[in-house]
């Protein structure tokens, strides 16, 4: 099979923190492939190895055929990327900055007006094209990066938590419009998030990151069916007591506590609700709330984890 | 291969410039400044000094100081926009592209010399408030002389901002550096005759021989052969752009 991206045990420190932790993964081409993980994972630092900001402290990787270490800049050629933070100037128009890409990127003069228009289509600037960036709002800065990374027809378009601080109607379209890209294209989208839901709408593939490590890779399908598992979320008075007596039960795979809430892990789920409320009723607490849940990559990532993304995250 | 690369830095020179045009209200400021130099100490401190030997005194001889120090603050400042770039996150949108990092800092200097060349024409233009007169000859000929100096104190702009991690850090620098080289270059005093360690230190800043060959040009006087002035001046230039294309291959890890 043919990789966009190949990475051999690639590691980022600094001092004695590992950022990195002997990465390796296969990003398949035309795939759009997640690096999923909490905020600290490393999946920022990971990026930036791979598009050449940062020199990785051992191993390699290869995009697009090119070593990001040797071939530095046929690998910039190759790709495109929208940071994490971002990255306009205010002082600059949107189709300034699709003009100053181009010509960045070694687009060819005779081509630029062209892509700049089809970009400018694409992104649904309309009149404000021509407007400095800075009366833009959060959700069109986010597609002119996008658009920008465009431009010069990169054959992997980065993504670095693309939809972060935008609103609800903002990311969904900003999802359909990589979605649309992906197909329409040919080009292979990286994306890091820490959406689950944004995961698993838009990947192909996933790789859940957690301490600089990659623990599990799949498609969503796969993780979710590999859990083989219902969540039971449940609340009680006596929280500890309940914990402690459920673990004795057998068909309680795991248990993890949330605030209030206990989340169980179990196989079919909707025989053992009255289960849990008359075995805590045997032992004399109260149930205040019970829920069942079928699985989400919310779990799935638990389950690896041991955490939740909103326990760790900012 | 070389295409490319003129492209890249065309392309960052035009940012430099539109960005520099765009900010109105600083073109503004920087001529007002130098004007107030001009008038309040030219002629302040000029009715208080006796300066027989040129035409026009004390205030026709601060003028081709004013220009060097116009030049020097604004190719500073203007270097500042590295860090503010930083900030911003915009130069990793550049430092991320397929160009190299001599070619990005080429760029960035020519648009630094831009503005701060067309600070220095416009001073050109009001010699009249010194009662300095600009025949073309002059005038063609300082702005050849300003090229070199604007490109070396550019450098000296992208250099400051290649080690500099924030505006407080460069606010310091600004305090250590520009100053004393603005005071040291004879830009208000002649560097002639003075106590022997400060005499030195005036020889060891680059600016003197700036200022001391717009002197030569304007006034028809000067304190340095003007061939060493433009030698130096030259040379300082050079290895000024070096070192900071050095610093930005050097550093680039830390500057993304």
């Amino acid at each position: 099979m043919d990789y966009m991206v190949e990475t051999n045990d690639i590691s980022k420190s600094y001092g004695d923190f590992t950022a990195v932790d002997s990465v390796n993964l296969k990003i398949p081409r035309d795939s759009v492939f997640g690096v999923l993980g909490p905020n600290g994972a490393g999946k920022t630092t990971l990026i930036s190895m791979l598009c050449t900001i940062l020199r990785p402290t051992s191993g390699t990787a290869v995009v697009n055929g090119f070593d990001v270490a040797k071939n530095s800049k046929d690998v910039r050629a190759s790709i495109g990327i929208v940071f994490q933070s971002r990255a306009l100037d205010d002082m600059l128009t949107g189709r300034e900055h699709l003009q100053m890409h181009a010509s960045l990127y070694g687009v060819p003069s005779n081509l630029r007006k062209q892509r700049i228009e089809e970009v400018l289509d694409l992104i649904a600037l309309g009149d404000k094209a021509d407007e400095f960036t800075k009366t833009y709002s959060g959700g069109m800065k986010r597609r002119l990066e996008i658009g920008r990374g465009l431009i010069h027809h990169p054959k992997l378009l980065i993504l670095d938590e693309p939809t972060l601080g935008l609103d609800p109607q903002t990311r969904e379209n900003i999802w359909e419009y990589i979605s649309k890209l992906n197909k329409a294209e040919d080009i292979t989208v990286l994306l890091t998030t820490h959406y689950m839901d944004e995961a698993d709408k838009l990947c192909d593939r996933i790789a859940i990151m957690n301490h600089g490590q990659i623990i599990k890779e799949d498609s969503p399908l796969n993780l979710k069916r590999e859990l083989k598992a219902d969540t039971i979320i449940i609340q009680v008075d006596e929280q500890d007591r309940f914990i402690k007596e459920a673990e004795k039960l057998d068909f309680v795979k795991k248990i993890f506590v949330e605030d209030s809430e206990i989340k169980l892990m179990v196989e079919r789920g909707e025989n053992l609700i009255t289960t849990l409320v008359n075995f805590a009723n045997k032992n004399d607490i109260t149930v205040n709330s019970i829920e069942l849940t079928h699985p989400n990559l919310e779990d799935v990532f638990l389950n690896y984890t041991g955490t939740t993304i909103a326990d760790r995250g900012a | 291969m070389i295409m490319p690369e003129l492209e890249g830095i065309y392309t960052i020179w035009l940012r430099e410039a539109k960005r520099y045009i765009r900010a109105r209200s600083r073109i503004f400021t920087s001529v007002v400044t130098p004007l107030l130099w001009l008038i309040i100490f030219g002629y302040g401190l000029g009715s208080a000094l006796k300066f027989v030997t040129i035409t026009g005194g004390y205030k026709a001889f601060i003028f081709p100081g004013i220009i060097g120090q116009t030049i020097l603050f604004t190719a500073i400042f203007t270097g500042v926009s590295v860090i503010v770039d930083r900030q911003y996150g915009f130069l990793k949108e550049i430092m991320v592209a397929p160009i190299s990092r001599p070619s990005i800092v080429f760029g960035k200097a020519l648009g630094i010399s831009t503005a701060a060349l067309i600070q220095g024409v416009i001073l050109l233009f009001l010699s009249f408030v010194v009662g300095v007169t600009m025949t073309p000859v002059i005038f063609v000929l300082s702005f050849l002389l300003m090229i070199p100096i604007s490109v070396g104190l550019a450098g000296v702009g992208l250099l400051i901002a290649s080690v500099t991690d924030s505006l407080e850090g460069f606010n310091l620098i600004m305090s250590f550096v520009v100053l004393p080289m603005f005071l040291l270059s004879g830009a208000l005093f002649p560097v002639t005759g003075l106590p022997g360690l400060l005499q030195g230190a005036v020889y060891l800043d680059p600016l003197t021989y700036g200022v001391d060959a717009l002197r030569h040009i304007i006034l028809g006087y000067g304190a340095i052969p003007i061939y060493i002035d433009v030698i130096v001046i030259i040379v300082f230039a050079v290895v000024m752009i070096l070192a900071s294309a050095f610093m930005f291959s050097w550093r680039e890890q830390e500057l993304m």
